[in-house]
């Protein structure tokens, strides 16, 4: 157990994975209706169209706040264990929430960062992950100790698998592809987030 | 007569009865014995957060997950809510509660301070979120009980402006 994790590789290290086929990977390892909040961006449409599920939250805009939303599922729901799925260029934008997430020690949360080093959706245009800036270091430095790169796609689910079950705070850097979506969020704010409280028991 | 509490031993007392027990923050000098006195309290988990946006996302999930919240902060701080409140609590129809202690106003002495205080209740009233100004001791434990219940019933955000009326501000530190 645990192998990846006491064998962290840096981010040139590891491989470039393709964003809907891990976002695939992911969902088929959640079998106890943990929560996944989608941030913006394609990997919020990846999420939607590797099959919705109503423990998914989809954001439409409030950039950066997947990984805030995720805790505050977390802290409602002490029981489920909570994923946030992020971005690099959203998560730049919010990098005080992994030190609140740290200083909080929220067992139940899993932070899933999808980087491409791009703003894809706006063209490609370069985040500063692609001039150097290394989330997985900054996460450790946040406090977040259980913070790895994910080296293959064998190693993101045995980190998957293993934040599932372990308490967490996780933090799991992905390397990811350009690839364009395949389907689009359908974009209804009060449905989605009636399927989501329904989905987790609340309503 | 039991109007001896001081205004944040109210709307503590309001909190609890309101089953409101997540509270989120970034410090203020005059929201300090409200935030002291959440602490002091094991009914409440309160904690600061780096940023106001994120105290919001957290209590929206919270509430997601069926659990009550509410932000504090100050009017400067607020000013950085609007893209995040027109995206997420408006659209979403969460119920987010906000209390604003107000700066910019009634002898403030920076100037920076007065002039995003301006923007505060167009915001406010741009987004139709409904919004009380408290200035009088004996009105704070109604209207945030009505407000907060009202609040939830019709699933849409609610702020609460502290008046310096209220508090006291902050007073020139020579």
């Amino acid at each position: 157990m645990a192998l990846q994790v006491n064998q962290p590789v840096s981010r040139e290290q590891a491989k470039v994975m393709n964003r809907f086929d891990i976002t695939k990977r992911m969902v088929a390892l959640l079998r106890n209706e943990e929560a996944v909040v989608g941030g913006i961006g394609y990997t919020n449409f990846d999420l939607w169209t590797v099959g919705h599920r109503p423990q998914n939250f989809y954001m439409l805009g409030s950039m950066g706040l997947a990984v805030p939303i995720g805790m505050g599922v977390a802290l409602a729901q002490p029981r489920r264990k909570v994923i946030a799925l992020e971005g690099d260029g959203s998560i730049l934008m919010q990098l005080g929430s992994l030190a609140t997430v740290a200083a909080r020690g929220q067992k139940n949360l899993a932070i899933v960062i999808m980087d491409n080093g791009a703003y894809q959706i706006t063209g490609g245009q370069k985040t500063l992950t692609e001039e150097g800036a290394d989330i997985v270091a900054i996460a450790r430095g946040c406090g977040l100790h259980q913070s790895v790169w994910a080296a293959d796609e064998s190693a993101f689910e045995e980190l998957i698998a293993l934040s599932l079950k372990e308490d967490g705070p996780w933090l799991i850097g992905c390397r990811i592809d350009s690839e364009k979506p395949k389907d689009t969020t359908e974009r209804d704010p009060p449905i989605i987030k009636d399927r989501f409280m329904r989905g987790l028991g609340v309503k | 007569m039991a109007t001896e509490e001081a205004w944040y031993e109210i709307v503590a007392g309001v909190l609890k009865q309101q089953k409101v027990d997540l509270v989120t923050y970034v410090p203020d000098n005059v929201l300090r014995p409200l935030i002291d006195l959440v602490h002091a309290d094991p009914f409440f988990t309160a904690f600061a957060v780096a940023r106001e946006e994120e105290g919001l996302g957290i209590n929206a999930g919270a509430w997601l997950g069926g659990r009550r919240g509410i932000l504090l902060m100050q009017t400067s701080g607020f000013a950085t809510l609007p893209n995040a409140l027109a995206s997420l609590s408006v659209p979403f129809q969460i119920p987010s509660l906000l209390m604003v202690s107000e700066r910019g106003t009634m002898g403030e002495f920076n100037i920076g301070q007065q002039l995003v205080a301006r923007t505060m209740r167009p915001v406010l009233d741009t987004l139709l979120i409904e919004n009380h100004t408290l200035s009088r001791v004996e009105d704070v434990a109604f209207i945030m009980d009505r407000s907060i219940t009202q609040a939830f019933a019709t699933q849409a955000p609610c702020c609460f402006i502290l008046s310096p009326l209220l508090t006291g501000g902050k007073v020139f530190a020579k």
